[in-house]
């Protein structure tokens, strides 16, 4: 009962970076189609923010919200250089050049930064932990949670309540009536970019406090659970980024800790073939994005 | 009467399929204007091309004496034309206050939207009391009139309305014809592209007949009732 509920923590805390880093997939697939798969680097840069901070010397607090907003800039400038050009190409033309401005950000890191594995300096608090009820949670777990749930409310917030949120949710689902009553495309897709820098931010800070490192790969894996999660929560719906994202994080955490030590090298395919599955009920994801639903002319 | 709009040559292509060639029509203020044609004939296309959704392949179109050829959507709702499309198109996801909302996001003055907000309630009262409903859970006929009313918000003097009938049942139908008139009352200038012709015409002042592309015949509504070129544009139309 005790591991199932410990697991239960871990479960949140991955699946929680997952949602954040699903979500900011979605946010930009829902407006403008595409994947961008260059979202990995974003964490990546972030990380390094977090790595270049410690070693000047700034406190970890003040890094946070640096690292945060220079993955912001980082996706708004993406936008302007690599992905307003082929903005009207087809999904593959944006896929392939996602892939492009990752692989070249990863060579930037190698050359100016390192190929190797850099040390990013934590506070101590992030390694402690504390005993709830006889469950030992370390703090990293319970900050990723937290930021999650933040995270989660702050988006929910702006989406609802904010003149440009709606915007944004209207031409994920028609961005053409969306520009027909005023709302420029530049607007919500340079915002679309910024949330999703935003998320990404928030996400490579929970993942380099529970590693405590940053190397030119750090974003690839991350991205690529992401877009699972996203796909398996349905593609381009927020709500189901979220849950595809926490889906995913138990589906991991749980396979990690309660299958046979035997079977544990099977563990990422049994871990996608519950993901398959799942797709062969539900073809369009756990909650299928409201543009596939609306009749389009 | 002035022209508020007017149009020469307006042609519009999709890779080879030539779906509007070179057509001329005016709009003069005041007017109710409705576009006929059998399915295919290029009515959408043409509305289209007025408000940038489809790009202009040549031709010149002209609003309140300024060129807006070539304009990107969304600035034709500050300058005061918008387009209902064909099919609805409400925001499903969203409420139909967000809905009406994002019909007046082009409009800076507050009191502008406070007074659209208003009017539009007050012609669709089911609209308010339906206000926090998801647009995508409501009849046919109530997302029509958020369609509308979503458009209104902006203030346009020049509204256009793609088949706004469509689908709708024909108790309905009549209703959606006496708000065509309604707004004329109101000032708005109006241009409906309809297959019911013959409620239609009996709206409008003047009426153009499409037919492959071309405009067959045009001329004061209730002489265009009777035309041969009208029935020919369904009979024969390709
Ligand atoms: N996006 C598009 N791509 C390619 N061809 C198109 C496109 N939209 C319309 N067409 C073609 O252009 C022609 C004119 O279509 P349009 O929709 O303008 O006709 P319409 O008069 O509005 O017809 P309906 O009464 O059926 O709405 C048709 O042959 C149609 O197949
Ligand atoms: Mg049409």
């Amino acid at each position: 009962m005790d591991l199932l509920l410990q697991q239960t923590v871990n479960a949140f805390a991955l699946g929680g970076t997952y949602a954040l880093l699903a979500l900011g997939l979605a946010v930009v697939f829902s407006i403008m189609g595409l994947i961008n798969f260059a979202h990995g680097e974003l964490m990546t840069i972030s990380g390094y923010t977090l790595m270049y901070c410690g070693i000047a010397g700034i406190s970890f607090l003040l890094a946070v919200p640096v690292a945060i907003a220079v993955a912001m800039i980082a996706a708004v400038l993406m936008e302007r250089i690599a992905f307003r050009p082929v903005r009207n190409s087809s999904a593959a033309t944006m896929l392939v050049t996602s892939f492009a401005v990752s692989m070249i950000l990863q060579v930037l890191f190698q050359n100016f930064i390192s190929t190797r594995s850099q040390p990013v300096i934590l506070p101590q608090v992030l390694s402690d932990s504390i005993t709830l009820g006889g469950l030992v949670i370390g703090l990293n777990k319970i900050a990723a949670i937290v930021a999650t749930v933040v995270m989660l409310v702050f988006l929910d917030i702006f989406m609802k309540r904010q003149k440009t949120g709606i915007a944004m949710r209207a031409a994920a689902e028609d961005f053409n009536v969306a520009r027909l009553m005023g709302i420029r495309a530049n607007t919500v897709i340079a915002g679309a970019f910024a949330l999703s820098g935003m998320l990404a931010g928030v996400a490579a800070v929970l993942w380099v406090s529970q590693r405590s490192s940053v190397d030119p790969h750090m974003g690839f894996l991350p991205v690529v659970k992401a877009f699972i999660a996203a796909i398996l929560g349905g593609l381009g719906s927020l709500r189901g980024a979220v849950a595809g994202g926490f889906l995913l994080g138990f589906i991991e955490i749980y396979l990690a800790a309660f299958l046979p030590p035997e079977m544990q090298e099977f563990r990422e395919p049994i871990g996608l073939s519950i993901v398959v599955v799942v797709l062969l009920f539900r073809p369009n994801g756990l909650i299928p994005a409201a543009s596939l639903k609306s009749e389009k002319v | 009467m002035t022209s508020l709009l007017s149009v020469q040559s307006l042609a519009v292509r999709y890779g080879p399929i030539e779906a509007v060639r070179g057509i001329d029509f005016d709009i003069k203020e005041g007017e109710i204007v409705a576009f006929l044609g059998a399915n295919g004939a290029g009515k959408s296309s043409t509305l289209n091309a007025l408000v940038g959704l489809v790009p202009v392949a040549s031709g010149t179109v002209t609003f309140e004496g300024q060129a807006i050829t070539d304009w990107p959507p969304e600035m034709l709702a500050p300058a005061g034309m918008t387009l209902s499309p064909e099919g609805r198109r409400v925001f499903g996801a969203l409420s139909v206050a967000e809905n009406l909302a994002m019909g007046a996001y082009a409009i800076k003055n507050k009191n502008a939207i406070e007074a659209a907000w208003e009017r539009v309630y007050s012609l669709f009262p089911i609209l308010y009391e339906r206000r926090d409903q998801y647009a995508g859970t409501l009849s046919g006929g109530q997302q029509q009139m958020l369609a509308v009313g979503r458009a209104l918000m902006s203030g346009p003097k020049l509204l256009l309305l793609d088949e706004p009938s469509l689908g709708l049942a024909p108790k309905i139908i009549g209703q959606v014809f006496d708000l065509i008139s309604l707004l004329r009352d109101q000032g708005v200038t109006l241009a409906v592209v309809e297959q019911n012709v013959a409620m239609a015409l009996e709206v409008a002042d003047r009426g153009y007949v499409f037919a492959s592309g071309e405009i067959v015949a045009s001329g004061p509504a209730s002489e265009l009732a009777h035309s041969d070129a009208l029935k020919s544009a369904y009979l024969g139309g390709e």
